[in-house]
């Protein structure tokens, strides 16, 4: 009955969502008002998805195995989170998610906007009815995730145990809320097309969602790249895989499409072009959704190729990026641009960022898609790997990075400060930094050196913006923005730091044998035969010494039975100035065994910047939201100066 | 942005669809295309790995007979799922030769007592350097040759029954 009810939800949720959309022609068409059903409605379609993903839960939490979904991706012996977490492990139960997040997002919108026309409003809501729609017409019609089997199987078939872990209770969700995140400035960007009411009221009103959307974003896609390190074993942080890569698009539309957003609501500029990005953001989503799901693409991330699923999602694509850019190039014309601003200015630094944001983001597209592109115009096979990502959108990421330390010095419209003096200190750091790496290793590559010199001028220069202010006065946006900023300082030192000084050792030992990585001296004590809930293991003995200090790790390898899989599960150790990355291999014909050992210093500023780059954007939204609380949001753009 | 420019995004849209939906109608053939076809085989020669059998060197593979050469070892354990394909092979018409990797000739020996013995000649590649010169990555990996010792096919992991036909085929094929 369970399933049975989860299905009905989501038929009454699609047929409210149709309701919609109506309601949106009537409300354009005519001057109907069309507000209290609309909000009603979206807020009742919100709830009846929820409801089905609960059903959706229970199902999975219970092992209900007639459920054909759960026999296929669950198993009675598993353990109980990860029954949970493989509802949404798996494609029927991951687009449920979506469609839900999509709906309580409309929502939201429904109940919490109150900052936009009511027209636009209005618009909004009926776009983002819509694209639910589609994804409802693709649950129902394409990947029912409530249907059943007859008779009822005794137990089901397991999940990939790659995704046993509680990264995956995490990951996906949070890209998803993302992701979907992203509709609701795609939606509010469309309305406003629509009505044609393009203004810093619509751009205060979106910039919470993408605000939010981002930091989930960035949370997402940090833990992720965490989740890759350590459960892969391959001992990097990012692969320029293209499932990667496509969640990485809309992270960076989004990103400019934030920093774009400020220019909108302070000065009411660039209207056109938010309005293109937050269709474009969104647009990545699909894409990024529709590479995932289709499985076109070779990756690690190898979910199930179903050309039926891949046909429909590619039309809703289709669709619905077609209509939307359809509309902008019929109506984005009509837009006035608002005040003008000098060239040395907060706008154009702003415009830069975009700019180049815009053009990473090209670079990754073009880097992602080309092979396919050229297999299918000339039939030659050929993959894009890290050295073009790298030796492409590193040197532009770095001048991008110096940017961000000097954009939000610039005032406004004009330069009142002059900027290069506050700069002196940062200036100084970085040259003392280019100096000591060149000093002490002379040997490392160019950008990694540079990325350490970045590093240093730019954490300095992201504080700048609290100096020579009280800052306990100073809003919490730009406590936010200056959060970010240093966080990305951090990562860029770790991610420099990582390529400079990484040692690694692949090798053969046999126990008893000892192997060197970086200043560590590791011994393989003993391989000993383990067992876990729903494994076996094979687990190493490392005693790995440097100095005085001495650590164990225990790398392991897990044999599942179902599915057959092995996984390598390294053993890590993080220490205040690097970690020690372990991973043990197979035996070999000598009775050795494969041990893969890296020194990584400071590897994990990585990720804390990543953390830093999201808990700034959410500083930032709780001051947005916060401040709108307080109701002095007149749009006075003096009072955004710092913001 | 004039009107043009705004179409600009459209088109670059239906490009993409138009990408994605070929690669949809047409998945991907994710199988690399082996470097080593069609090429001489490497020089190379090998010590007999057991006693009693006589070692490989580059020129027992141009004999004017297309022949398999199979990459394998006695500690591996997909080469044992392989032999009864290896056996029927033999059965019916192929002339196989082994490089056995990284082997000693005990274990050699009790794997052949074990699971059957379809090789002519085998050579032992106490370091791999046969293996590596002829661009195999792995054990098992089988190489087809034909007469005059060029290299027809490469096939990566273990064969299994589905392949017999195919590799019939391409021996009749090579000859």
């Amino acid at each position: 009955m369970i399933a049975e009810a989860g299905l009905a939800a989501l038929w009454l949720a699609a047929g409210l969502a149709a309701y919609q959309f109506v309601l949106m022609l009537l409300a354009l068409k005519s001057a109907v008002d069309v507000a209290r059903p609309m909000r009603a409605v979206a807020v009742a379609q919100g709830a009846l998805t929820l409801i089905a993903f609960a059903m959706l839960l229970l199902v999975f939490a219970t092992s209900d195995m007639s459920v054909k979904l759960v026999f296929e991706n669950s198993n009675s012996a598993k353990p109980f989170i990860y029954k949970v977490a493989g509802a949404w492990g798996n494609h029927e139960g991951s687009m449920l998610m979506w469609v839900t997040i999509l709906a309580v997002a409309g929502s939201f919108l429904a109940m919490f906007s109150r900052r936009t026309s009511e027209r636009t409003l209005m618009s909004a809501l009926g776009s983002q009815a819509v694209l639910a729609l589609g994804f409802y017409a693709f649950l129902l019609i394409a990947s029912n995730p409530f249907a059943r089997l007859f008779p009822a199987p005794a137990d089901g078939e397991g999940l990939n145990p790659l995704l046993q872990d509680p990264g995956l209770a995490f990951h996906p969700p949070t890209l998803y809320l993302g992701y979907v995140g992203l509709s609701v400035a795609f939606s509010l960007a469309v309305g406003a097309l629509l009505t044609g009411e393009v203004d810093s009221r619509l751009a205060r009103a979106m910039r919470p969602w993408v605000l939010a959307a981002w930091v989930l974003l960035t949370l997402g896609i940090t833990a992720g790249s965490y989740w890759a390190y350590y459960e892969l074993g391959w001992g990097g942080y990012w692969f320029w895989d293209p499932v990667e890569n496509a969640s990485l698009m809309p992270w960076l539309a989004a990103t400019a499409l934030l920093h774009s957003i400020n220019v909108l609501a302070a000065r009411g500029a660039l209207k056109a072009w938010t309005m293109m990005l937050a269709v474009i953001a969104f647009s990545m989503s699909m894409v990024g959704t529709f590479l995932v799901r289709s499985g076109i693409l070779t990756s690690v991330h190898a979910f199930a190729i179903d050309p039926e699923r891949g046909t429909f999602l590619l039309v809703l694509l289709a669709i619905y990026v077609g209509a939307a850019l359809t509309l902008f190039a019929v109506r984005g014309a009509n837009l006035k641009e608002g005040a003008p601003f000098e060239l040395v200015s907060r706008e154009t630094g702003l415009v830069i960022n975009n700019l180049l944001l815009s053009v990473i983001l090209g670079i990754v597209f073009l880097g992602t898609l080309y092979p396919l592109f050229v297999e299918a115009l000339s039939g030659e096979k050929l993959s894009v790997g890290a050295p073009y990502f790298n030796a492409v959108a590193g040197p532009l990421a770095l001048v991008l990075a110096i940017l961000v330390g000097i954009g939000p010095l610039l005032s406004w419209r004009r330069e009142r400060r002059p900027v290069w003096g506050q700069l002196k200190l940062p200036a100084l750091l970085a040259a003392s930094a280019l100096a000591v790496t060149i000093i002490l290793a002379p040997g490392i590559a160019i950008l990694p050196r540079l990325g350490l010199t970045v590093a240093a001028f730019l954490g300095a220069a992201s504080v700048l913006p609290l100096v020579g202010r009280n800052p306990l006065r100073a809003p919490l946006a730009t406590w936010g923005m200056v959060i970010a900023h240093f966080g990305i300082a951090i990562a860029l030192a770790g991610m420099a730091a990582n390529a400079a000084f990484s040692s690694e050792r692949l090798a053969v030992a046999k126990p008893g044998d000892t192997l060197d990585v970086g200043p560590w001296t590791v011994r393989l004590a003993d391989v000993t035969p383990t067992a876990g809930k729903n494994f076996t293991a094979l687990e190493a003995e490392l005693r790995a010494t440097r100095g005085e200090d001495v650590i164990t790790l225990s790398p392991q390898t897990h044999y599942y039975s179902d599915p057959q899989t092995e996984t390598n599960e390294s053993a890590i150790r993080t220490l205040w100035n690097g970690q020690l990355y372990t991973v043990l291999g197979r035996a070999d014909a000598s009775g050795g065994w494969q041990l893969r050992l890296w020194w990584k210093p400071f590897v994990t500023l990585i990720w804390a910047g990543g953390a830093l780059i999201a808990l700034g954007g959410a500083i930032a939204l709780l001051g947005r939201v916060w401040r709108r609380r307080r109701k002095d949001a007149t749009a006075d753009w003096r009072k955004e100066r710092y913001a | 942005m004039s009107r043009k420019l705004r179409l600009i995004p459209i088109v670059l849209l239906l490009w993409l669809v138009a990408g994605l939906a070929w690669r949809l109608v047409k998945p991907a053939d994710t199988a690399v295309p082996s470097q080593m076809v069609a090429r001489p085989v490497p020089a190379f020669a090998l010590e007999p790995a057991i006693r009693g059998k006589p070692g490989l060197a580059a020129a027992d593979l141009a004999t004017s007979q297309p022949r398999l050469l199979n990459v394998f070892g006695s500690w591996c354990v997909p080469c044992i799922g392989e032999a009864p394909v290896l056996a029927e092979l033999k059965r019916r018409g192929a002339k196989i030769d082994g490089i056995a990797v990284r082997d000693t000739p005990d274990a050699l020996a009790a794997f052949l007592a074990r699971n059957g013995d379809p090789y002519e000649r085998i050579g032992a590649d106490r370091q791999s350097e046969a293996q590596i010169a002829f661009g195999s990555s792995g054990v098992p990996e089988t190489f087809l040759i034909d007469g005059k010792g060029v290299i027809r096919r490469q096939y990566i992991g273990a064969l299994t029954a589905s392949n017999i036909p195919g590799v019939l085929h391409e021996l009749e094929k090579a000859r």
